[in-house]
């Protein structure tokens, strides 16, 4: 597989495509949005979270297939999740994006990106919704950017 | 009556002399960004590094009077490149950032009062803008955008509606960094001088690519950078009418930008040495030196001419891709196209054609503002210079293939 074959694997390109949890919440207990002042990607994540678990999370933005189809990919992940499984599944993910040591076996379907280590400068974009999520959980609101 | 025959730029040679070129693979096609250099003005780097350096306009040796020679000799070619009427009027900057952001503490900090307005393009880049906005900031002054058409140009109809009593100056690209488009600048600063308003033209993106004549288009401030037009980076020249620059206080304090200097107060040098506080980008002036001679041999009518073959071809080529949309359609362009692939992000684009070695630029190419006009978050840019060939635009096309087969 070429390594652009691996970072724009089939299973992202769906996502780009078909971004799942796509929806504001109105009823979340939190919300933060992200930005990427180098590429213009936005996004806005929100999170509903019951006993410190994530019992619902959403996503709307724009900006391009890797940054948008980690998010949608994310939601799924991390929907059901303490709110510490989620950032440990996120330190996993930032390892595997920057190319670390780590155990991709952990990270189940997240493991399509491991691509974008090959591809330093789209870090941000993989990460951006994480970093936005990771906000989301932190504060009622904010603004983030992964500058 | 014939006209005089301009011989055809020797494009094999013109690609022999920029090294970069010669790496295998690699289709340049972000020139507007920053272009590259001719062994030329590699080489005059080496040269001054090796043979020449020294601080200039101190040393009472030899070795500095060299320096200082080749320095002022500089500031002589620019300003016959650019047909300023004296050499005093440019002055060496960072590049055209720095040059307006000089223009607009300076010049703006000492005139501009409470709700006077500086137009400013559409189609500008932030360079062009944030700098206006800090002094306004500062001064209370007032931005006022001047909108641009569905065609990418500015909408001359509206000037002179735009153009009030409280305007003061107008800020204004001489080429679009973004869309290409060539403005006529020469009527803008008419319509503005006509009304009194000064006019500050950016001219990062026309200076390599076509002839600047200052006095034809009379403008009071003129911008460009050297790594825009073959040269180093971090050199650049601000021009500035003399009337202007005599009165406009200076921006930076330091060495040999002054007259005397005691604890009671000082007085400044006069201009250019007024805005050249410290020590200068000998080095790149030197080089840039080098890149304009390199630009004057081979000539803006060559110039011209191959780069508006390689632009046309380009645009036809481009119309040709399916679900490809052309980003600003000017009567007249240089330099620059921009598109966008439905349902492909231009950063996806960007990798997507990297990996097939065409090297173009995906973003807002620092002027949201435009990208806002147009309802796009980002283009793709390909943008061109006398050393790229058809060839280069065949592989672009040949590389947006493979990103329709990735994306579908």
């Amino acid at each position: 597989m070429s390594s652009l074959d691996e970072l724009y694997q089939n299973v992202i390109l769906d996502h780009n495509r078909a971004p799942r949890n796509f929806h504001p919440m109105p009823e979340a207990s939190s919300t933060a949005e992200g930005n990427n002042p180098l590429c213009g990607d936005q996004l806005r994540v929100w999170v509903r979270v019951e006993d410190d678990v994530i019992a619902d999370v959403s996503f709307q933005g724009n900006g391009c297939a890797i940054s948008q189809a980690s998010a949608s990919l994310m939601t799924q992940a991390v929907k059901g999740k303490t709110r510490e499984q989620a950032l440990a599944l996120f330190n996993g993910f930032h390892d595997l994006v920057t190319g670390a040591p780590g155990d991709p076996g952990a990270l189940g379907k997240l493991a399509v990106f491991r691509g974008v280590s090959q591809y330093p400068i789209r870090v941000k974009c993989a990460s951006l919704g994480w970093h936005t999520l990771k906000a989301a959980l932190e504060r009622a609101d904010g603004q983030i950017t992964t500058e | 009556m014939t006209q005089a025959v301009v011989p055809a730029l020797d494009l094999e040679a013109v690609r022999d002399d920029f090294p970069i070129l010669a790496q295998p693979g690699l289709v340049y096609l972000d020139s507007a960004a920053t272009s590259q250099k001719p062994r030329v003005v590699i080489e005059a780097l080496s040269r001054y590094y090796s043979d020449q350096n020294a601080n200039i306009h101190r040393g009472v040796y030899r070795l500095s009077q060299g320096a200082t020679a080749a320095y002022d000799a500089v500031r002589r070619r620019a300003a016959q490149f650019l047909n300023a009427r004296h050499p005093n009027e440019l002055i060496f900057t960072r590049g055209t950032t720095e040059s307006i952001n000089l223009v607009a503490q300076s010049w703006g900090g000492a005139n501009l009062r409470p709700g006077d307005e500086i137009l400013i393009s559409g189609m500008e880049h932030h360079s062009n803008i944030v700098p206006w906005q800090l002094v306004a900031q500062r001064t209370g002054a007032r931005i006022v955008e001047w909108p641009i058409t569905d065609a990418g140009e500015l909408d001359l109809a509206l000037l002179p509606g735009l153009l009030t009593d409280r305007t003061r100056l107008l800020a204004v690209a001489h080429v679009s960094n973004a869309l290409g488009t060539v403005n006529p600048v020469e009527q803008i600063v008419a319509a503005a001088h006509q009304r009194g308003v000064l006019v500050l033209v950016d001219g990062a993106q026309s200076a390599a690519h076509l002839p600047v004549d200052l006095q034809a288009i009379d403008c009071d401030f003129f911008a460009c950078s050297g790594h825009k037009m073959l040269g180093p980076t971090g050199i650049g020249l601000l021009y500035g009418r003399e009337s202007l620059l005599d009165q406009m206080p200076p921006w930076q304090g330091g060495g040999d930008m002054i007259d005397q200097v005691s604890f009671e107060g000082s007085t400044w040098a006069p201009v250019p040495a007024k805005f050249e506080a410290g020590t200068p980008n000998i080095a790149g002036v030197v080089g840039l030196g080098a890149a304009l001679d390199y630009l004057g041999e081979i000539g803006f009518e060559a110039i011209g001419r191959h780069e508006d073959d390689l632009l046309s071809y380009a645009v036809a080529r481009l119309d040709e891709v399916p679900r490809l949309s052309i980003i600003g359609r000017p009567a007249r362009r240089s330099g620059a196209i921009s598109f966008v692939l439905d349902g492909v992000h231009p950063h996806d684009a960007g990798t997507i054609l990297d990996a097939e070695g065409v090297a173009v630029r995906a973003g807002h190419h620092c002027a949201q503002p435009v990208m806002r006009r147009f309802g796009v978050p980002a283009t793709v840019r390909a943008s061109v210079a006398l050393y790229n060939t058809r060839a280069d635009i065949d592989a672009l096309i040949t590389a947006l293939g493979r990103v329709r087969k990735i994306f579908g």
